[in-house]
């Protein structure tokens, strides 16, 4: 009733279109400029790349550096929804070594190290996705709904996760996978791997549905002001808990192609990720804060990782040496990413 | 009964807004005691009140936040939906907190649309769309805001605009303004007004809550009045005299023989052992412009304020624990280290927070520990502090300020809220302060732990401390020997001698023109 008294007061003079629009067009940029902080540092690395070893800039090694960070864009695809949502979870790289892990002890025969059951192979691959689902949301439940310590609990469950993972086998290696299982990580599809277009098509969708879709705004504001979000109607604890589910799942998918493509799995497979998973989403501008970075960030930070890893093989670093280069170009990333305002923390 | 007999324009008007008898109890606290409010469509209704009158409940219920234990709630023509049904409460009426409800990392366009659909939907976001429309509620709405700029790097005005946008987007027609004015400037108040006068114009009904009663006669309509749960006063704006709006508020409990008593006025020293002069402090809450004033040893200076005003913002300054933009701050003479609050404690300042969850003391230590926190360097020889020591001290404060504890290892966090206050103020004082900085000190405390702490802060004065009591209660005013009355980041009058009168108090605190009280006053 109220709506046929309101008459619209009319619009304020002084204000062009014309005006708003070259605002509107500056202010897209600055956004899109705080985003692509790490591409000229990209550039930067694909020169010294290219000074480095000839060997560097031909197609085969981008596939192979490609192939070889695949799981891992995955697992960072993964952690950044969740990080958006303001929460995150420790426990992804266990579910992406346990998941696979299952799958395989169930299908391969004890030739393999496999528990014996030779299972269906495709059966397998459901397992993998089965415990990622659990897994997902056991952790949803138990840190939104009943509100455990995000860092504590996921990281508890890190620990028991590997600790199944190693205990199942003895601590030995599963080998002898069927090709069903195999496939997303070693197959080549149009002469790239299986598991690039995979994750290359998985970013693009959790950056589009983050973009165009209305859970997927709703994870920005759930992490950017929950209040905010809960007065506006979102249901705040749902979409969070799918959000663990759905990394969980991603995580788990990322396992089965790191034992596609080593063809097998290790009773360690996983150990450590997560330090690369967040040093990409960070690296990338993902706020740990929560509501705050694009997809697009996340793979650049995914990108920049992958290249330094390269060069600095390509360039006989001592291996010793390596994990200290990475641990220096992750803080000389965030000094720069601090500088140019991706990351505000 | 709803509206008492008033005609006017106001009775036509159709309501937007409805609270018919309302009760609403807390436990033991009746917070609202058959409340009754009505809102209509291009009407202003002022809602005033003080601390803990009921305004905080009444929005509550009034935006559906929580049901009222008796009563009618109705929106336009609409019975109020149930809790659960965020939707429709959204779509009836909004509410603009003082809590910003902005996404910081999403657009303006998004922040307004938030949630809502824009495009033919599916989920999926038609940003084109959703842009468009946000830029036609701005123009609509004559609000001059760019829809693609980051809410994160808005003003806290354009916030607020972001979020009048938004309720009026969904179609809301009731909107309550929760103290929009407080952590806004002068122009951006007038703005404000303006935006008002303009929705009042087109039909909009609104809820305009403020500490600051000038705002209620520059912008509001109507006014309703609560006191203690219940509504004392309902009338338009022009039909009610400032002084009895005051004294709606306030009441006319009789004033308290504690009050009336005249401190010792101890104003011997030639020199003031504080002096602030042209003091500038820009703050989100409480931004202090051109404040000056001294405190000498031996008087009390009461330094009164709502939120946001300032007041605090200074004791802030005093202490170091804010930087301020320009202006000096002396202590004997001797201008502070701004912004270093171990250095203006070395030069013998002490400080009671406004927080004490936050600032005030360390729950997991005893009382003891706590009480000597700030002392532990005179307690200790090369880094060794001696425990008997600390217990002397301790057990003296603890007698002084009448702690009630198990001993002195007890664990501050079980203590009673009064307690825990004891101690903060008894960590303050175990210094023995040049000057003491209290802000707030007794709230939240029940009467006897008023009265020790009270007595506690007077006797340090009569000791001969300096003391800055920031505070808005008129019960800790009593251990004041001079007022100072902060608005809006200026002081803006001086009273030199107790006893003070209540109502001209409250009426210069609120912000009306002290002229304009006179009529209870002697």
């Amino acid at each position: 009733m109220s709506k046929s008294t309101v008459e619209r007061p009319v619009d304020r003079p002084g204000q062009t279109i014309a005006g708003t629009l070259r605002r509107h067009g500056r202010h897209i940029m600055v956004n899109w400029i705080r985003e692509l902080a790490l591409l000229p540092v990209i550039v930067v690395l694909l020169v010294i790349g290219a000074f480095v070893n000839p060997a560097f800039l031909t197609t085969a090694n981008f596939i192979n550096v490609a192939q070889e960070s695949a799981a891992l864009g995955a697992v960072v695809v993964a952690e950044t929804l969740i990080l958006l949502t303001g929460k995150f979870d420790l426990s992804l790289q266990s579910t992406y070594g346990l998941a696979p892990m299952v799958g395989a002890w169930l299908i391969v025969g004890t030739d393999g190290q496999g528990l014996g059951t030779n299972w269906n192979p495709f059966f397998g691959i459901a397992i993998v996705l089965l415990i990622g689902l659990i897994v997902g949301a056991f952790n949803g439940f138990m840190v939104i709904k009943l509100g455990f310590n995000a860092f504590i609990f996921t990281l508890a469950m890190l620990i028991l996760l590997a600790g199944i993972q190693e205990g199942i086998v003895s601590g030995r290696t599963v080998y002898h996978l069927p090709d069903e299982f195999t496939y997303l990580g070693a197959q080549y599809l149009i002469g790239v791997p299986v598991s690039v277009w995979v994750t290359g098509a998985i970013f693009l969708l959790s950056a589009l549905f983050l973009r165009y879709h209305r859970v997927g705004r709703a994870i920005y504001a759930i992490g950017g002001n929950t209040e905010a979000a809960r007065a506006a109607g979102i249901h705040v604890d749902r979409i969070r808990i799918g959000v663990f589910i759905v990394a969980s799942l991603l995580a788990a998918l990322a396992g089965l192609m790191t034992a596609g493509e080593v063809d097998a799995v290790t009773a360690t497979q996983g150990n450590n990720l997560i330090f690369q998973v967040f040093a990409a989403a960070v690296i990338g501008g993902i706020s740990l804060d929560g509501g705050r970075g694009r997809m697009v960030g996340a793979l650049t930070g995914v990108i920049l990782l992958a290249l330094v890893q390269n060069i600095l093989i390509l360039s006989q670093v001592q291996t010793f040496w390596i994990d200290a280069a990475n641990g220096l170009i992750i803080l000389i990333a965030l000094g720069l990413a601090r500088l140019i305002g991706t990351e505000r923390a | 009964m709803l509206e008492p007999v008033n005609g006017g324009p106001v009775a036509v008007r159709p309501s937007v807004g409805l609270a018919q008898s309302v009760w609403k109890a807390f436990g033991e606290t009746q917070a609202l005691h058959d409340v009754s409010l009505e809102v209509g469509a291009g009407e202003c209704h002022g809602l005033v009140g003080r601390n803990g009158a009921g305004k905080s409940t009444l929005v509550a219920i009034l935006t559906g936040l929580i049901r009222p234990d008796r009563g009618v709630v109705r929106l336009g023509a609409e019975t109020a939906p149930s809790l659960a049904d965020r939707a429709t409460w959204q779509r009836l009426v909004a509410c603009v907190y003082q809590k910003s409800m902005v996404v910081p990392s999403l657009t303006v366009a998004e922040n307004v649309f938030l949630n809502r659909a824009t495009g033919d939907d599916h989920g999926i976001i038609n940003w084109r769309a959703m842009r468009s429309r946000a830029r036609q509620v701005m123009l609509d709405w004559g609000f001059d805001l760019d829809v693609n700029r980051l809410a994160q790097d808005l003003t806290v005005e354009q916030r607020q605009v972001v979020e009048i946008a938004r309720a009026l987007s969904v179609g809301a027609r009731f909107l309550i303004l929760d103290e929009p004015t407080a952590s806004l400037e002068k122009a951006a108040i007038e703005r404000l007004f303006e935006r008002i006068h303009r929705l009042k114009g087109s039909g909009v009904g609104i809820l305009y809550i403020s500490h600051h009663l000038e705002e209620i006669y520059e912008v509001c309509d109507r006014v309703t009045v609560l006191r203690d749960g219940e509504r004392v006063l309902s009338a338009p704006v022009g039909e009610i005299k400032q002084d009895r709006l005051v004294e709606a508020m306030v009441g006319f409990a009789p004033q308290r023989e504690t009050e009336i008593a005249n401190p010792a006025l101890v104003i011997a020293s030639a020199r003031p052992r504080l002096e602030i002069s042209h003091l500038h402090v820009p703050a989100t809450l409480g931004p202090v412009q051109d404040v000056s004033f001294s405190v000498s040893p031996g008087e009390c200076v009461g330094l009164v304020g709502l939120q946001g005003s300032g007041s605090a913002t200074v004791a802030d300054a005093v202490v170091g624990l804010v930087k301020p933009a320009s202006g000096e701050i002396r202590l004997d003479g001797k201008p502070i280290h701004t912004g270093r609050v171990d250095a203006t404690l070395r030069q013998g300042v002490t400080y009671v927070p406004e927080d004490r969850h936050a600032r005030g003391f360390v729950p997991y230590l005893g009382v003891g520990e706590n009480l000597t926190l700030s002392i532990l360097d005179r307690l200790s020889n090369w880094g060794i502090f001696s425990r008997s020591g600390r217990d002397r001290v301790a057990a003296g404060l603890v007698e002084q300020l009448g702690i009630v504890t198990s001993g002195l290892g007890q664990r501050v966090g079980q203590l009673s809220g009064g307690n825990q206050q004891k101690v903060v103020v008894g960590r303050a004082l175990a210094r023995h302060p040049t000057l003491l900085v209290a802000v707030s000190p007794t709230v939240g405390v029940d009467v006897a732990a008023k009265e020790s702490l009270l007595n506690v802060i007077g006797a340090a004065r009569d000791g001969g401390t300096a003391v800055l009591l920031v505070s808005d209660d008129l019960e800790d005013l009593r251990i004041c020997t001079r007022l100072l009355v902060m608005v809006k980041g200026k002081i803006v009058k001086e009273y030199r001698q107790p006893p003070w009168d209540r109502h001209e108090l409250i009426a210069s605190v609120e912000g009306l023109e002290p002229a304009s009280a006179q009529g209870e006053s002697e």
